[in-house]
């Protein structure tokens, strides 16, 4: 990694909700009773996990038959085993205890509590006899959908000019590189997107410039930072060559005009680090309105 | 119409499209603005954001506007898309470019997500892990030897060990593609491709034989890898490769190496260092393979030949 | 194009997986062309972002659903404009000779995430300012009003238009018979100049197209909509100068489609046009930059009824990206419906004696464009 790279971490997370349909529906509310479905084919075969489609003739799969919850390991890792269970013909991936290797006659160990969920059997350990781990539930509606909690973990790299711009608004400064080929400049430095080359000359650029053009957000949205309303603003900074997103405050949204004359508000500088969020947002500058023709060519 | 490799440029350790670019460029002796179409390949989660392919349009300098395409596959497969193109007559250059930078996640846990969203991926199993389930397979069934995977290394899940892995550092790659005329005035010895196929098998670990790749069986017999001479495999783990070769039908004379394999880039790159065989004159017929998704559910073959 | 096929499109389909949703359209399209899965010679899937549904490159356990066992299968992604995309690579595949018969399929399941969520995380580094899909449009939208002096109920009159459209097709998510113009402007303002009943809506659904080479579709037993013309453009997100109102790529991947098409007169030799027009004011600004108006003209045609059906240029009679917006399929809808009326099957919203029409998609920071003409002569 470059010298003048920053990292840092980021993680993505949601609760997915996926709507099961109805061969699967069938295969979880199966799997909360204690028991698995498999799913008959055309050909005679029984598929645990269960297709939903047909591999020879396509149709939807409609026949559902319940295996064993007991069966013979095909293939293990550690941790990891593909058992065939009794009755069916494909083999299904699941959790193994210590000592479960190919030809070992494995059951299923069921969670105590189940809620239509692959995760509602454990895993699977040696033995050749159904066991009866697991709480007995009473039946209840179908399960037609499950959660899915999906969490990583990232670490961000910025490019170098990156970090090199996030160094230089750490002191207070907004720089830009300038493209060697087109002279435009370009901030944040970025690869110039017209000739597709890296951008080396380093250019300061004023805190103030004009807004090109707006929008009032009034909206709350999932993932949303801020609370509506507020105005999101391209701001044509004096010196650059592409406007920037930015907040725009200390004036009534109803008053914000395409041209205004715009300037940095910074936060105290004892709390300036490696980030744009050192500019608060900007503020009417006081300045007679830029006239249109100074930045139409940025809309 | 024929189409062949005229340009070829990898780079390990960094994911900057502008220098892989202007080698791939001038290793063709074309300009930017001579190609009449470019196609990416590559994937979002590798990097943990939506649309992650859009930025890199930037390092093509597309203004004015361009011809332009995009696979959430190993760009082996938008190579694909290209030369289908290039066929139709709609494009008569191509500069196809893959790239991923595996270091920014957990990229053997974040391909769990490849796996079934109902019945498998809940479970987080991790890409060797699923891997081994095939190695083992293969040496139960007698189709591998212990002596096959000999090693010293450290295990990872048996019977993967550590020297099994192909490494995976960030990377990109780029093949440069023309038609008949044009890759004739352009290189003295174009790699002519003489046979592009794929196919992709049921995803189902237990519902298939894991010892056997009929995708790249499949591929292999429609694409004719007879008499190919070198064979860049694009094997992530070495029982893949092994298998890989057992199911293509190629010589157990045909080396299957360990190389490094960037996410994404790997089997372009595999093409690619195929196709400079045939262009430095030291083969005649060369293959470059790719695989998709767990334990090879997915096969491309492209052969090249010095003749068109 | 042999045929189509799509789903009812909702915010929800809590009664089908992935697969059940792709199956619905995959089944109709199939039906409608009269081609058996064994004559698919090779599928090609279109998805937006796999962070949408949280599956890493769906294609993969999706392959037994979309009957590519054994077969090609890609999987393609051009952000909005994919669905069209994925119909261009189809087409293609069957232009170049390598195939006889494609199936185009492709989906979004929205409803597993949430759209706003997956389009606004923002990346370390970066200002928490981030507005939201329609934020990113706003801006340009007040940008195109004030450059061609537009009256401001023009976005109106494109929401009434579309949500009424939908209301005829059977398909559609939202479909608003009631709606006016007075209901739309006092609708609750979302990005200041979008309001709500201007804005798309979130949807789960999909599309499938069967394309097939000129012996299918003389083979065909109704008629087909011969594919006249295709193409696509990029340009980067932003870059110094770039017209975000009136996008380069947009403008020359039109301006080639027309000579790919043999058109010179867009206004007058097409009959019907589907659009991505996900917030209201994207009609005309559209209109412009295919060249259909002239700059700063396109409202006119909107105000004067024109893009109605029944007016000089429908546009949108499936009521568009307005009433269904499953972002991975609607570029492919829009492709899809336009062959619709070339071949006499859009039902209620059928524009009589439609016999030349455009499909439109577009994608990312008005930066990928994709595009068809089909006919309904060869």
């Amino acid at each position: 990694m470059d010298v003048d790279s920053l990292t840092a971490p980021m993680t993505i997370s949601f609760d997915y909700t996926r709507s099961l349909g109805p061969v699967l529906s069938r295969f979880m509310s199966g799997l909360r009773a204690r028991r698995v479905l498999g799913a008959r084919t055309s050909d005679g075969r029984v598929h645990v996990p269960p297709l939903e489609y047909d591999p020879v003739t396509h149709e939807p799969v409609t026949d559902l038959v319940e295996v064993a919850p007991v069966g013979t390991v095909v293939s293990g890792t550690t941790g990891w085993a593909l058992v065939r269970l009794d009755g069916a013909d494909t083999a299904l991936l699941h959790r193994a205890a210590a000592g479960v290797s190919t030809g070992v006659r494995v059951r299923i160990r069921w969670a105590a509590v189940r809620r239509g969920h692959i995760t509602d059997i454990e895993g699977f350990e040696p033995g050749d006899v159904s066991g009866t781990s697991g709480v007995p539930q009473a039946p209840s509606e179908d399960v037609t959908g499950i959660v899915t909690p999906i969490t990583l973990e990232y670490t961000h790299t910025t490019s170098p000019g990156e970090g090199r711009y996030l160094r230089a608004l750490q002191e207070g400064r907004i720089t830009g590189r300038r493209c060697p080929v087109c002279r435009k400049v370009y901030v944040p430095p970025r690869i110039c997107p017209v000739d597709g080359v890296h951008t080396e000359e380093i250019v300061e650029v004023a805190d103030h410039g004009t807004i090109t053009t707006f929008c009032v957000v009034n909206v709350p949205f999932a993932g949303q930072r801020l609370t509506p309303p507020y105005v999101v603003a391209q701001v044509l900074l004096d010196g650059a060559d592409i406007p920037i997103p930015h907040l725009v405050t200390g004036i009534d949204a109803a008053e914000v005009r395409m041209g205004m004359r715009v300037a940095a508000s910074w936060r105290d500088p004892a709390e300036w680090s490696t980030t744009p969020e050192n500019i608060a947002h900007f503020e009417p500058s006081g300045e007679p309105d830029a006239p249109y023709e100074t930045y139409a060519e940025h809309l | 119409m024929s189409v062949a490799v005229v340009g070829f440029a990898q780079s390990i350790g960094s994911v900057d499209l502008v220098p892989v670019f202007q080698r791939a460029l001038a290793n063709a002796g074309l300009e930017r603005r001579e190609v009449d179409f470019w196609c990416s390949g590559s994937s979002d989660y590798v990097v943990g954001r939506a649309f992650s392919f859009v930025s890199a349009v930037d390092a093509i300098g597309a203004s004015p506007p361009i011809c332009e395409s995009h696979v959430e596959m190993d760009a082996a497969w938008a190579l694909y898309e290209a030369y289908v193109k290039i066929l139709a007559g709609e494009a008569e250059t191509a500069l196809v470019y893959g790239f991923g930078a595996a270091s920014a996640g957990d990229i053997r846990r974040i391909l769990a997500l490849q796996l079934d969203p109902y019945t498998v991926a809940p479970l987080w199993p991790d890409a060797v892990s699923i891997a081994a389930l095939q190695a083992r397979a293969a040496i139960d069934a007698g189709v591998l030897s212990d002596v096959d995977l000999s090693d010293e290394s450290d295990w990872v899940a048996p019977p993967i060990r550590v020297n099994h892995c192909a490494p995976v550092p960030d990377g990109a790659a780029a093949v440069v593609l023309a038609a008949t005329e044009r890759a004739r005035q352009l290189r003295e010895r174009p790699a002519w491709i003489t046979g592009f196929a794929h196919r992709i098998d049921p995803q189902g670990l237990g519902e298939r034989d894991l010892t056997t790749v009929p995708s790249a069986t499949a591929a292999a017999a429609e694409a004719d890898v007879a008499g190919v001479e070198v064979a860049e495999l694009h094997a992530p783990y070495l029982h893949q490769g092994l298998l890989l070769r057992r199911a293509m039908g190629l010589g157990a004379k045909t080396r299957v190496t360990r190389r490094p394999a960037p996410m994404f880039a790997a089997g372009l790159a595999r093409i690619g260092t195929a196709a400079e065989e045939i262009l430095t004159g030291r083969s005649t017929v060369t293959l470059g393979h790719a695989t998709s998704g767990p334990a090879l559910q997915q096969n491309l073959v492209c052969v090249m030949r010095a003749e068109p | 194009m042999l045929g189509t096929g799509q789903t009812e499109h909702r915010s929800k389909r809590l009664d089908v997986s992935m697969a059940g949703l792709c199956r619905e359209a995959i089944d109709r399209a199939l039906a409608d062309a009269g081609t058996t899965w064994e004559q698919i010679d090779a599928v090609v899937l279109g998805k937006a972002p796999d962070l949408f549904e949280g599956v890493m490159m769906p294609e993969l356990f999706l392959a037994d659903a979309l009957g590519a066992v054994g077969k090609p299968l890609l999987r393609v992604h051009t952000a909005g404009s994919v669905g069209g995309a994925t119909a261009i690579v189809a087409t293609t595949l069957i232009r170049a000779g390598v195939h006889r018969r494609v199936l185009a399929v492709a989906f979004e399941k929205q409803s597993e995430s949430n759209a706003m969520w997956a389009l606004s995380i923002q990346p370390p580094f970066t200002a928490p300012i981030g507005a939201g899909a329609g934020g990113y449009f706003a801006p340009h939208v007040r940008a195109y009003i004030r450059r061609a002096g537009a009256p401001p109920h023009v976005g109106a009159l494109v929401a009434v238009k579309d949500r009424r459209n939908g209301a005829l097709n059977p398909y559609a998510h939202l479909r608003q018979p009631e709606i006016t113009c007075e209901s739309v402007r006092s609708s609750v303002m979302l990005w200041d100049p979008i309001r709500y009943d201007e804005t798309c809506p979130s949807s789960d659904g999909a599309c499938a197209v069967v394309i097939g080479d000129q012996a299918a579709a003389e083979a065909s037993t109704g008629h087909v909509a011969w594919i006249k013309a295709t193409a696509m453009r990029s340009e980067p997100t932003s870059y110094s100068g770039k017209d975000h109102v009136d996008p380069r790529a947009g403008a020359e991947a039109a301006r080639a489609l027309w000579r790919a098409a043999g058109i010179t007169a867009p206004i007058d030799e097409i009959d019907v046009a589907e659009l991505y027009v996900p917030f209201s004011w994207y009609e005309p600004m559209w209109l412009e930059n295919l060249g259909f108006a002239a700059p700063g003209q396109g409202w006119k045609l909107t105000e004067a009824g024109e893009t109605a059906i029944g007016g000089r240029l429908p546009v949108n009679p499936s009521g568009g990206v307005l009433c269904s917006n499953p972002i991975g399929a609607s570029g492919l809808l829009r492709f899809a419906e336009a062959a619709m009326q070339v071949m006499g099957r859009a039902g209620a919203h059928q524009v009589p004696g439609a016999t030349t029409a455009l499909g439109h998609a577009y994608g990312g920071g008005s930066q990928f464009f994709s595009m068809w003409v089909v006919g309904r002569r060869p």
